[in-house]
């Protein structure tokens, strides 16, 4: 019998549920000093020691049965396999714009197994339609599993390989693309499709959601229907990232790619738009724009792919008591460049400073950007930041951290020459940049 | 009606749940208390019914979720933080209520389980932010004796409680969730209750283990029984929220009635003849018979734009109004599901016509229009059409079901002991694990621990009472049954009030307050114990103690000072009554020769205590009046 078969039990336990010749689904029942329990047998989480066994009783609830050496388990019937009758899916209303929604892992839309609590995800676009019925009033959606990775795997590959399968439906001539993906890094693939997909024909919109889709109360298809009618309708065509406004179901803002990040672990309105007024705002069937600089939505434009990036780039936070050997370390280890995440208006110790001395000294692109999260730095106003210029740190404006390591990896990615990345990495290709800091910008 | 419960083949089952006195919530460090003042903080949200890999939807919920109903979510800083929102995964289990409920499992003979399970409960009407109650089984098993028959409990689970509906304005709900998150108890008896009483017993035998921790709420609305009610040929309803335990022999009088009578109704209407298909989702509008009608509610929705729409339900005529048990009616049963699954405000129906101002004139073009005979009834509503429509369709299906007898249904009990419909029925439980909250550990060192000290049993408690206190067995048995029996000891600790009269105060005198409306739950546990200290001092005497209730509770923090003095209560001095006494036998000397002191007695200690009851103390009064009358012979 395969482990698989009695999924997160080990040692006594399983020996026990081995010789009982029982598995996952299985009815049960458990006998131990004239006690006697029955119910349905149920995986253990990996975490759980080797003493128990779970079992569903009839009443719906889980417990979990102590065995010892003299307890007996046997089977007494065979496991209800659960059969999925989905309400039949709305259908399909030609006339509307096309939307292909990308899935990269995470699970946007699910059902759950009530029977053993697993939760499986709805991937195909009629599966999709059945759990979102709603979709099917605002877009002719098309689904594809890009990949299922959790957020906080995934890599820069990873990026070009959502650039490149992005940029052939765009070719295709889709309305607009939807990239469903975990939130925990999401802000850094907004940002990394920002660079990688230019001369956008069409939006492409991130998405993702706080609460897992297998709840009532998820916020995740309310995201969804948001990201889809803005990446069927919203004017304009650059990367953005589709999320609650507030902690209630009623609008979903779209963030610039560039420009935002998680800030709560778990609230539904854990992405803000740092340093920029978020793009757009869905509210209902209606769309609107926030910002009058914005880049239309244009059928006949030409997207230019540029899907490479370079590892080899490193985002330091500087803090009291930093040791500056982590910067010798990335410089001898052939690194290409680095973000410094400074304090304040962008400063770092003057104890780092022969380090980063020596870096720039070897080629190796060192930038400036602020831990404050809101602001732009500014390296004149004290010695210490007159100093960091002098030695040749490129101050990085308003540009979020995350961002500029992106940047910075996608620039590394496009050419080696120092010379030609300084150039690309102070150029505003994505709005990363903004000439101007307004009072509202700060929640 | 006399029922003979055997005969019906009643049987029941309690559900009951109590709050516990814990000093947090259930998944978070809340206080677990509700607040009046205005929201800090309110939300809006929808529940979308999840599916499942049973297929299992909610009827009335995904009904709701089609309608587009949202809901609006009250909060404060002091009773929320994100976990309530939603807005933020729950923390640990909180074991000061799983020992509350272990205890208790312990004196139920309940077996604790080995590792505690935290499970999702689905419920999406909006009650839980979540879209589920997180509930666990902590025991199995055990039993409670009830004159000497055994009641199965079933088991013994600890659960969050859930929202407090504040309210609906059209397609939004209102719930605030300051009570959501506070621990609660479920204890599931067997359904093999079967009579009223027993339910009665059974209830108030928990009831009495559940206090004997000293770790439950006390006050209203923290304790809510939810019963389930069958007899033969009837069908399992639900009646849920009975929050007085009082009321628990009454619902399921009522439920006994109801679906006796809902049985002779379909014999009825088999006798008359009528078949499933002669019901029939045919709606009239008949808005043109009531443009000049001179009832207030049609004239209004028709002037609004609003329309009127019928539906003839054959073979009902008379039938509509009778009564199934107090204060329930088939009629209302239709209202109830009228608006329930079409928001409407309420129905009219024929049976109840003419009246509220619809002329007999209207009722016959009415009959016409809808082509109605004279053993049909005809049911109508006034609103928007789409409301309209679903209203109509919920009347004809409890047609429908009339004709089946007695339809499975969730309802909720009203104050006087007669119930509501509340929803459909729901499946089978739908429940899925919390993997958020880790599963716990019981060990059976800690069960041990547990059992070496368990509280008093209500029976020794009983006995100690009797013993201790001098109380006989009536005021014993009140006072066990009573939230006030910790509070009882407390007061005769500290003051030194006569038990009987501390014991008839908390039981017999509050109880009959109650009864006259009084709020007696305004009053604190503090207050009554200054009220006692203020009789044990003689400020005031006992005959005063309801009218200071009665004020206090009007009065709301204010303190029993301000009570006393605001009613004059206060207790006259040695001094004071000298002289009044005085005075009467002065103005009565012609009475008092002419009866002799020892016959004059009684009509002099009349007019004394006619005029100062509450402010003497009436034996001293007779000792100071005896003397006065031997020195006036």
């Amino acid at each position: 019998m395969s482990q698989g078969e009695l999924q997160g039990y080990k040692g006594l336990v399983l020996n026990a549920l081995k010789k009982a010749g029982v598995k996952i689904g299985d009815l049960i029942r458990i006998t131990r000093n004239g006690e006697t329990y029955e119910g349905i047998l149920i995986p253990r989480s990996e975490l759980g020691d080797d003493e128990h066994v779970v079992i569903k009783l009839k009443s719906g609830y889980n417990i979990g049965v102590r065995v010892t050496p003299k307890t007996k388990i046997e089977r007494i019937g065979a496991g209800v396999k659960p059969s999925f009758a989905a309400p039949s899916p709305p259908s399909e209303k030609p006339g509307l714009p096309k939307v292909t929604i990308v899935s990269t892992g995470g699970t946007i839309a699910s059902r759950v197994d009530y029977r053993t609590g697993a939760v499986r995800p709805a991937l195909t676009a009629s599966d999709l339609y059945s759990v979102v019925p709603e979709l099917s009033e605002v877009a002719v959606v098309e689904a594809d599993i890009l990949f299922s990775v959790f957020s906080e795997n995934i890599t820069p590959q990873h990026w070009s390989e959502m650039a490149k399968h992005v940029a052939s439906y765009i070719k295709k001539g889709v309305d607009g693309v939807v990239i469903a993906h975990g939130t925990d890094t999401m802000g850094y693939s907004a940002a990394a499709l920002s660079f990688a997909l230019q001369n956008l024909p069409a939006p492409v919109i991130f998405v993702g959601s706080q609460r897992s889709a297998d709840r009532p109360s998820s916020d995740a298809a309310t995201n969804l229907i948001g990201a889809v009618r803005a990446a069927a309708y919203a004017p304009f065509a650059e990367v953005a990232l589709a999320m609650h406004e507030t902690i209630s179901d009623t609008t979903i803002l779209l963030h610039r790619g560039t420009k935002v990040r998680k800030c709560h672990t778990s609230r539904r309105d854990t992405f803000k738009s740092i340093n920029a007024s978020p793009l757009a705002r869905v509210e209902g069937e209606k769309i609107t724009m926030l910002t009058e600089n914005y880049i239309k939505r244009d059928k006949n434009r030409k997207l230019i792919l540029k899907p490479e990036f370079e590892e080899k780039v490193a985002l330091i936070k500087f803090h009291p008591g930093l040791n500056p050997a982590i910067i010798d370390w990335y410089v001898d280890n052939g690194y290409y460049g680095i973000v410094l995440e400074g304090t304040g208006l962008g400063h770092v110790g003057r104890y780092c400073f022969k380090s980063l001395e020596r870096a720039i000294k070897k080629d190796v692109l060192v930038a400036m950007t602020s831990q404050c999260i809101w602001g732009r730095i500014n390296m004149n106003v004290y010695d210490q930041g007159r100093d960091l210029l002098a030695l040749g740190v490129i101050p990085l404006e308003d540009m979020l951290p995350e961002t500029a390591l992106v940047k910075m990896m996608w620039v590394f990615g496009q050419t080696k020459d120092f010379q030609e990345a300084k150039r690309l990495l102070k150029t505003n290709i994505a709005h990363e940049f903004s000439d101007r800091t307004l009072y509202e910008e700060l929640p | 009606m006399d029922v003979d419960y055997a005969q019906v083949g009643l049987k029941a089952g309690l559900e009951i749940h109590q709050q516990l006195d814990t000093a947090y919530k259930l998944f978070c460090k809340c206080k677990p208390t509700l607040f009046k003042e205005e929201p800090e903080i309110t939300f809006l949200r929808r529940l979308r019914p999840t599916q499942s890999e049973l297929g299992q939807i909610d009827p009335a919920a995904y009904f709701e979720f089609q309608k587009g109903t949202k809901i609006l979510y009250e909060a404060n800083n002091q009773t929320s933080c994100l976990v309530e929102m939603d807005e933020e995964p729950p923390h640990e289990l909180n074991m000061e209520a799983v020992e509350i409920a272990l205890t208790v499992a312990l004196m139920l003979n309940s077996k604790p389980i080995d590792e505690i399970h935290v499970m999702r409960k689905t419920v999406i009407d909006g009650s839980n932010t979540t879209g589920f109650q997180r509930t666990c089984i902590i025991a199995l098993g055990g039993e409670i004796e009830i004159k000497g028959k055994k009641i199965p409990i079933q088991h013994v689970a600890v659960e969050e409680d859930a929202a407090r509906k504040m309210g609906q304005e059209g397609s939004i709900i209102r719930y605030r969730i300051d009570r959501l998150g506070i621990p609660l108890i479920e204890i599931a008896t067997a359904p093999v209750i079967y009579s009223p009483e027993e339910a009665k017993e059974t209830a108030l035998a928990i009831g009495r283990i559940l206090r004997a921790t000293g770790k439950v709420k006390r006050g209203l609305g923290t304790i809510r029984q939810d019963i389930n009610i069958s007899i033969r040929e009837g069908a399992l309803v639900e009646v849920k929220g009975v929050q007085e335990l009082e009321l628990v022999s009454l619902v399921v009088k009522n439920e006994v009635l109801r679906q006796l009578n809902l049985l002779k109704i379909r014999d009825e209407l088999k006798n008359r003849g009528l078949t499933e298909e002669q019901i029939k989702e045919e709606f009239v509008n008949v808005t043109e018979i009531f443009k000049g009608t001179k009832c207030k509610v049609l004239r209004k929705a028709i002037e609004s734009g609003k329309l009127v729409l019928a539906v003839k339900l054959p073979k009902f005529a008379g039938l509509l109004k009778m009564e199934l048990a107090p204060n329930m009616r088939l009629g209302k049963e239709m209202a109830d599901r009228a608006k329930f699954w079409g928001r409407v405000q309420g129905i009219f129906h024929t049976d109840e016509l003419p009246g509220y101002g619809i002329t007999p004139e209207e009722v016959e073009r009415l009959r016409r229009l809808v082509k109605a005979q004279k053993d049909d009834a005809v049911v109508f509503v006034a609103d928007t059409e789409e409301n309209a429509i679903d209203a109509l369709k919920a009347v004809v299906k409890r047609a429908k079901e009339a004709l089946k007898g007695v339809p499975e249904e969730t309802r909720a009990a009203n104050p006087d002991g007669s119930t509501h419909y509340m929803r459909p029925r729901p499946g089978a439980a739908r429940m899925y694990p919390e993997t958020d909250v880790p599963p716990i550990r019981i060990t059976n060192e800690y069960i041990e621990k547990l059992r070496t000290r368990l509280p008093e049993l209500p029976e020794q408690k009983f006995k100690r009472l009797m013993e201790q206190y001098k109380l006989n067995r009536k005021l014993a048995n009140q006072l066990m049954d009573s939230e006030y029996c910790e509070l009882f000891e407390e007061i005769v600790r500290e003051t030194n009030v006569s038990p009987t009269l501390v014991a008839a105060t908390l039981t017999e005198t509050l109880k009959a307050l109650k009864r006259d409306g009084v709020e007696v739950w305004r009053i604190s546990d503090s207050q009554l114990v200054d009220i006692f200290r203020m009789v044990g001092n003689g400020t005031i005497a006992k005959e005063a103690i309801p009218d200071v209730i009665v004020w206090l509770s009007k009065n709301e923090s204010r303190t029993v000072k301000d009570a006393i003095e605001s009613l004059g209560l206060r207790m006259l001095s040695e001094e004071e009554i000298k002289a009044i006494i005085e005075k009467i036998v002065q103005e009565n000397s012609e009475f008092i020769r002419k009866r002799g002191a020892k016959a004059s007695f009684g009509p002099l200690m009349g007019i004394i205590m006619r005029d100062y009851r509450g402010k003497v103390n009436a034996e001293r009064v007779s000792e100071m009046l005896k003397k006065a009358l031997e020195r006036f012979a």
